[in-house]
């Protein structure tokens, strides 16, 4: 058996894959707020991007920016109140989620749009059994009977590379491991042929070397059955390797689009600069790593300007009295930082002194 | 026995061998450490088997060094720190610190020694108490040591430590009052460092001090931890998942498989040169950040198997993608591969290590740059001018919000 050792990749794939056609998903100036009892919580606030149809698309942030809520209302898995969806609209395949009611909801939900969550343990039912579980999905949404079901069942975990299937339709989640229940979650969102697959975190909770198996899966099965891919994580190396696409998010915003290639290499917004430099790595051993000075904005006092204003090597007048927009730099290209405007065009070169420096 | 005999392709010049600080002192020697749980059922609760969490371990740590531990959950790297602090109960075997065996100490010597070696959890939030004020969870351990000699029994004494050491982690003095849930996530993990560092502990272990944190505050605390290492003069043991933080801040570095260490190199040599084919697995898997590297990955089937019921053999036969390469040989399941120097103090734990060669280690831990050839952009990259863009119309900018007391931008 040789298939253990991966082939080395060919050569760099085109920016743009063949087959990645029309828009599939097109989110523009979502706003999803929660009232609580201290205020409201503006968790999303004017997020947009889109994807098209088979294409692979990351919201890359850190805890609290806004990404799970971003997917979470894509599903329409907001509970309303304390929830409100205050303004925007999710557009999939031209109608609009948001107004979409109930029972057709949950016809995409599932169906049309399946999610991958990240906590294998906590999002199967621990007294179902796997079978029931995957078949649960199968009997709503694909109109046939209980053998179908199973024989669809059955196939869905060959798909993912479940040993002997047969007996894991039988097993209940407590009796798998992380990796094979990871395995069974994406069984489950594919077993109902997903034009869209949304990943919140799918690989965080495993180890590296069940990550790279679970992401070879996901890739193999994103390509084989030509569903776009919306990838949620806070890993920059797993954003590097898995898509075409990025969208960074913080406090709320998009504040920097691009292609991986564009956004890892050639960074426009200040906050992606600054978290790929604050990856240790080889290179940087016996140096001081360069941090983000300062933490994530409270949600309830957010600065007026741009919000990652205080943490900024960069920020001046501007950046504290108004927050910039979505400034685009080029074809699917974006960043919400004011050095991005041709009016503050000079500015970055009077900055000589070192950049991103913390705190003692 | 050296890696470059043996080597599969001579052409690749000889592993280099930092000059490590091997003539430096030990401070903590591992001899046959065996920790293990006894797994017990049936109506008498008899012992049927046993977890072997740590599973006769023997190595180093010297003094002055951050000794990182890498390996999978439920390797056995944190039951080993753990049991070196006396923490879990060993089954057998020695550890010296400084010339005293941990594992026999008693009473009052014990108690001696835990302030000289100290310990930095994981969770921040579930290692402080919610009910105590920052001066409890610090003082708490001041006062249990406390001596006539170093005074800490004193309030004002111990208030002023408390103080000294918020600042030292870069808190302010103030917070001594306040309570866990009024600190961020990487404020925390200072309270928590503090908390360790208050007792002037000569070793720390480090159990994952980072992993909970997001990565912009997670490069702000290793630098903590990099500069205290240096002005305390501490020895760490320093336990992760994350092989790139371990690689950044470790002098040496252990990697553990069910419960054994199976390969131990200086830093460098061991993320150069890797010749575990567990290791040479472990760092194929990280995802580089850089889109243009393309590494060869080499998948490991299935997951790590029980520790209560291990593999005879080479534990990582299993899953050993070299072993298949190889045609299965025999010894791997019969006989179980002794830690071996393959010289400069590289341990190795395989009966194979001989047979990856530096050509397929740099593949698969490093990659190749492919797309493109320019270096990623050493500043944010020259911000071309909007109009500039080729089929872009944005001669009128974005309007500025109308902020009270907001100006037109300045001209540049």
């Amino acid at each position: 058996m040789t298939e253990t050792v991966a082939a080395p990749e060919e050569a760099p794939e085109p920016v743009r894959r063949a087959g990645v056609g029309d828009v599939l998903l097109d989110v523009q100036d979502l706003r999803t707020y929660f009232h609580v009892m201290d205020g409201t919580v503006k968790a999303v606030d004017g997020v947009s991007f889109s994807i098209r149809k088979g294409g692979r698309l990351a919201l890359v942030g850190e805890s609290g920016c806004g990404k799970s809520v971003t997917a979470l209302s894509i599903m329409r898995l907001i509970e309303t109140p304390p929830g409100e969806f205050a303004g925007g609209k999710i557009l999939f395949e031209g109608t609009d989620l948001l107004t979409m009611d109930d029972r057709h909801i949950r016809k995409v939900r599932g169906g049309e749009i399946a999610m991958i969550f990240q906590e294998p343990m906590t999002s199967l039912n621990p007294v179902m059994t796997v079978g029931d579980q995957i078949m649960e999905a199968i009997l709503i949404h694909q109109g046939v009977n209980k053998k179908g079901a199973q024989e669809i069942a059955l196939k869905a975990l060959q798909d993912v590379g479940v040993a002997d299937p047969k007996r894991r339709l039988k097993q209940y989640p407590h009796e798998l491991s992380g990796g094979m229940r990871q395995r069974i979650m994406i069984a489950m969102a594919l077993s109902c042929n997903p034009k869209l697959i949304i990943a919140d975190e799918a690989t965080t909770a495993l180890d590296v070397t069940i990550q790279r198996q679970i992401l070879e899966l996901i890739k193999a099965i994103q390509e084989r059955t030509g569903a776009a891919l919306l990838l949620i994580t806070h890993d920059l190396g797993v954003v590097a390797e898995t898509v075409d696409d990025v969208a960074v998010m913080y406090a709320g915003r998009v504040v920097e689009t691009g292609t991986v290639e564009e956004v890892l290499l050639h960074p426009r917004m200040p906050y992606t600069r600054g978290l790929l430099e604050s990856i240790p790595s080889q290179g940087k051993r016996g140096q001081r790593l360069s941090a983000i000075k300062g933490t994530v904005p409270n949600p309830f006092r957010l600065p007026p300007g741009c919000k990652f204003e205080p943490r900024c090597p960069f920020g001046w007048e501007t950046c504290v009295e108004s927050e910039p927009e979505l400034i685009t730099i080029g074809r699917d290209r974006s960043a919400r930082c004011w050095l991005n405007d041709k009016r503050f065009a000079g500015r970055l070169a009077s900055y000589s002194a070192p950049p991103a420096t913390e705190p003692r | 026995m050296t890696i470059q005999s043996q080597a599969v392709d001579p052409g690749v010049p000889p592993p280099v061998v930092a000059p490590g600080p091997a003539q430096s002192q030990t401070l903590i020697k591992i001899e046959n450490l065996k920790t293990y749980y006894p797994i017990r059922a049936g109506l008498l609760r008899r012992v049927v088997g046993n977890v072997r969490a740590v599973d006769d371990v023997s190595f180093e740590i010297r003094k002055g060094e951050v000794f990182g531990l890498v390996g999978e959950s439920g390797c056995g790297k944190t039951t080993l720190g753990r049991t070196l602090l006396r923490l879990e109960k060993p089954t057998s075997g020695k550890a010296d610190f400084d010339g005293t065996d941990l594992l026999k100490l008693q009473g009052r010597e014990l108690k001696a020694m835990r302030r000289r070696m100290q310990i930095i959890f994981q969770d921040p939030v579930g290692s402080l108490n919610p009910r105590m004020p920052v001066s409890d969870l610090i003082g708490e351990g001041l006062l249990a040591q406390a001596t006539p000699e170093n005074g800490w029994g004193q309030r004002k004494t111990r208030d002023k430590r408390i103080g000294d050491y918020l600042e030292e982690v870069g808190l302010r003095r103030e917070y001594s009052r306040r309570y866990p849930h009024e600190f961020s996530g990487g404020q925390r993990q200072r309270i928590g460092i503090a908390r360790a560092l208050a007792l002037n502990p000569e070793f720390i272990f480090a159990d994952e001090p980072v992993s909970a944190l997001d990565v912009s505050i997670q490069s702000q605390v290793l630098n903590l931890l990099a500069d205290l290492r240096e002005r305390f003069n501490l020895t760490f043991l320093f336990v992760a998942h994350n092989l790139s933080v371990v690689q950044y801040i470790s002098d040496r570095v252990g990697v553990m498989y069910l419960g054994k260490v199976v390969e131990l190199a200086d830093v460098t040599e061991l993320y150069a040169h890797p010749r575990h084919p567990y290791t040479v697995a472990l760092l194929s898997a990280v995802p580089d950040p850089d889109p243009r590297v393309r590494k060869r990955h080499l998948v490991l089937k299935g997951d790590v198997p029980s520790p209560a019921n291990p593999p005879s053999g080479c534990r990582f036969h299993t899953r050993c993608w070299l072993r298949e390469q190889l045609g299965n040989p025999e010894n791997c399941v019969a006989e179980e591969p002794l830690v071996r120097d393959i010289g400069a103090g590289h341990l190795v734990a395989c009966h194979h290590a001989e047979k990856i060669s530096d050509n397929v280690a740099r593949e698969a831990v490093q990659g190749s740059i492919q797309v493109g050839e320019q270096a990623r952009s050493p500043e944010l990259a020259p911000i071309i001018a909007p109009d500039e863009v080729p089929g872009q119309d944005l001669d009128s900018p974005p309007p500025l919000s109308s902020e009270p007391g907001y100006d037109a931008p300045p001209a540049v």
